[in-house]
């Protein structure tokens, strides 16, 4: 566990400029993949006259309400080279941006709880390792060994029969990522317009020229869509349709414990997560909701199931008390994997779809979009994540392959 | 948490059902004859409103029937209640619930989510082709 203080709050960051009356390009919703992207714009690619805008504050959407959880144990190549390329800037990305955000690399353990479980775990640890990432398979005395808290008896409902495990995987705090991001982007010129709403588009024929926002108009060359939970909604506004449906996503946090819980801990069967936060509360999630949903809350019946399942698998939790429960709205996709790449409008691009996984992607998704965006053409990365793929039939299927969801 | 009025068996924990998604989309009338585009969005494009939403549900631990729920994704409210096959209540009158019964019809299946309804062509305006509701030509 971290002995780390906490970074300061900042409180002047960045600049809160009025938007100009045009960019050469702007960046929809100032979420971490928002952010990312202006970043890697202004860094990789000299491009600083650039706006986010975001409806809301700085981060204020799944950034902010997401369980912090990053790895990159996923079972496709298109997907292992992503995650990988993330987390491998994940690493480098505090001393690139000069602030500590408290990546912390504690490992995270996916559990099986049957034999299907053993089976599909140990084939995507081969998996990964011939991708170069890093995974093991332990047995559960080895589970137990690294999280002591875990019940491994056999006589229980979800008994642990092994687990995946990556060791270099971890969290880092959300919030402060943001922050980071947004500190950098700013001392590059990039202007962070909050409070700002894209309520529509300007077209030049199939291309756009603009975008319309309740501070007014915006000329822009180009526009990148990351906004997460309501790219369709913005798309359907541009004239185009996404293979995108929005559903709930909640977690919650207990009250501040002393170190108990070392590592990262998610289950595929029983879909809870668990990881302890720096200042020390039992942070938690679980599965969507499996209705569309835009409201920021979720059903109770969620929580009742994964805590159920927690309580469980960690007895100690039982005399935990949840102190907060909050939602999101994440985007879905049929195949479970983002869609970043071109649309069908001209000088339009989207970056969405991240699901209830995006945040450990944010670095790769900044800046393989960033690419998009610049150059008109995918980064060797995120082309496979076209949306084409839908047409084509080249799904990257990390349904029940990825470990959890996401 | 949904309290959901089902036809058959009146009000019942959301635990109780099964989300079929979006409502009213027709099965293609001439498979053979849609483009990969077309294919591509019958099978992986649906609305995702925000706002009142046209859905399919099943009451799986019930009657085992499927009927179709209008339900506003923001606040969750509950519109209105009505039989598959029929048209789409308009949004704005709200329909009373429990009017009618889930029907047994051809698209009151249960299959499973991804089962399609075959019997609301009617009442949408769909392309020459019958491609499904919202396919570009
Ligand atoms: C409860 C929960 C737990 C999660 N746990 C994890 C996890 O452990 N690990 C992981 O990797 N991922 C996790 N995720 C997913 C992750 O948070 C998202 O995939 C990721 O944050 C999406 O990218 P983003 O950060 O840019 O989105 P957001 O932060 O949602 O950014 C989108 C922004 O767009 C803005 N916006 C929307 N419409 C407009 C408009 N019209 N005009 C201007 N701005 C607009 C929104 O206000 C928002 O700030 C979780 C999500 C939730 C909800
Ligand atoms: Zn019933």
């Amino acid at each position: 566990m971290s002995t780390h203080q906490l970074p300061e709050h900042p409180d002047f960051l960045w600049r809160n400029p009025e938007p100009k009356s045009s960019y050469d390009a702007v960046i929809v919703g100032g979420g971490g993949h928002g952010l990312a992207t202006a970043y890697f714009l202004a860094k990789n690619h000299g491009m600083t006259n650039i706006a986010v805008l975001e409806k809301g504050w700085l981060a204020g959407g799944n950034m902010a309400r997401n369980t912090t959880i990053i790895r990159s144990n996923y079972l496709w190549d298109e997907s292992a080279a992503i995650y990988e390329h993330a987390l491998k800037l994940w690493e480098i990305l505090p001393e690139e941006l000069e602030y500590d955000f408290l990546f912390s690399q504690r490992g995270v353990m996916n559990l099986a709880h049957t034999l299907g479980d053993v089976r599909e775990s140990m084939r995507r640890v081969g998996a990964n390792k011939l991708n170069g990432v890093d995974a093991e398979w332990l047995d559960p005395q080895q589970v137990k060994e690294l999280c002591p808290i875990l019940n491994i008896s056999d006589n229980i409902r979800y008994p642990v029969m092994g687990a995946t495990y990556q060791p270099r995987a971890g969290i880092a705090k959300h919030d402060h990522v943001a922050w980071a991001f947004a500190r950098k982007c700013d001392e590059m010129g990039v202007d962070i317009i909050q409070n700002c709403e894209v309520t529509g588009f300007v077209k030049d024929g199939n291309r756009v020229v603009g975008v319309k926002t309740n501070q007014g108009t915006i000329n822009t060359e180009k526009v990148g869509l990351c906004a997460a939970g309501h790219s369709s909604v913005l798309a359907e506004m541009a004239g185009f349709r996404l293979p995108i449906q929005s559903h709930p996503l909640q977690a919650l946090v207990s009250e501040l414990h002393e170190p108990v819980h070392p590592t990262v801990v998610m289950s595929n069967h029983v879909h809870v997560y668990v990881s302890q936060a720096h200042k020390g509360e039992l942070v938690m999630g679980a599965g969507v909701d499996s209705y569309n949903g835009y409201g920021q809350r979720g059903s109770f019946h969620v929580i009742e199931h994964q805590m159920a399942a927690a309580v469980e698998l960690f007895p100690i939790f039982a005399r935990a008390h949840v102190l907060r429960t909050w939602g999101g709205i994440v985007d879905t996709t049929l195949d479970a994997s983002p869609i970043v790449g071109n649309t069908p409008v001209e000088n339009m691009f989207v970056n969405c779809g991240w699901g209830t996984g995006g945040f450990k992607g944010t670095p790769a998704a900044g800046m393989t979009f960033a690419h998009n965006i610049a150059t008109g053409e995918p980064h060797r990365l995120n082309k496979p994540f076209a949306l084409e793929r839908f047409e084509t039939g080249a799904l990257i299927d990390e349904h029940g392959a990825a470990a959890v969801a996401h | 948490m949904l309290l959901i009025s089902c036809p058959n068996c009146g009000s019942r924990d959301e635990t109780e059902f099964h989300y079929g998604g979006q409502a009213h989309v027709a099965y293609p009338e001439n498979p053979n004859e849609l483009t990969d585009r077309e294919w591509a969005e019958y099978l992986f494009y649906r609305d995702n409103t925000k706002g009142a939403f046209a859905e399919r549900w099943l009451h799986s631990t019930g009657c085992r029937q499927w009927f179709n729920m209008l339900r506003d994704t923001v606040t969750y409210e509950i519109q209105a209640i009505y039989p598959m096959g029929s048209p789409r209540p308009d949004a704005a009158g709200k329909v009373t619930a429990e009017t009618g019964t889930a029907s047994t019809a051809a698209d009151s299946t249960t299959t499973g989510s991804a089962a399609p309804s075959i019997a609301a062509t009617s009442t949408f305006p769909t392309s020459s082709t019958t491609a499904p509701e919202g396919a570009t030509k």
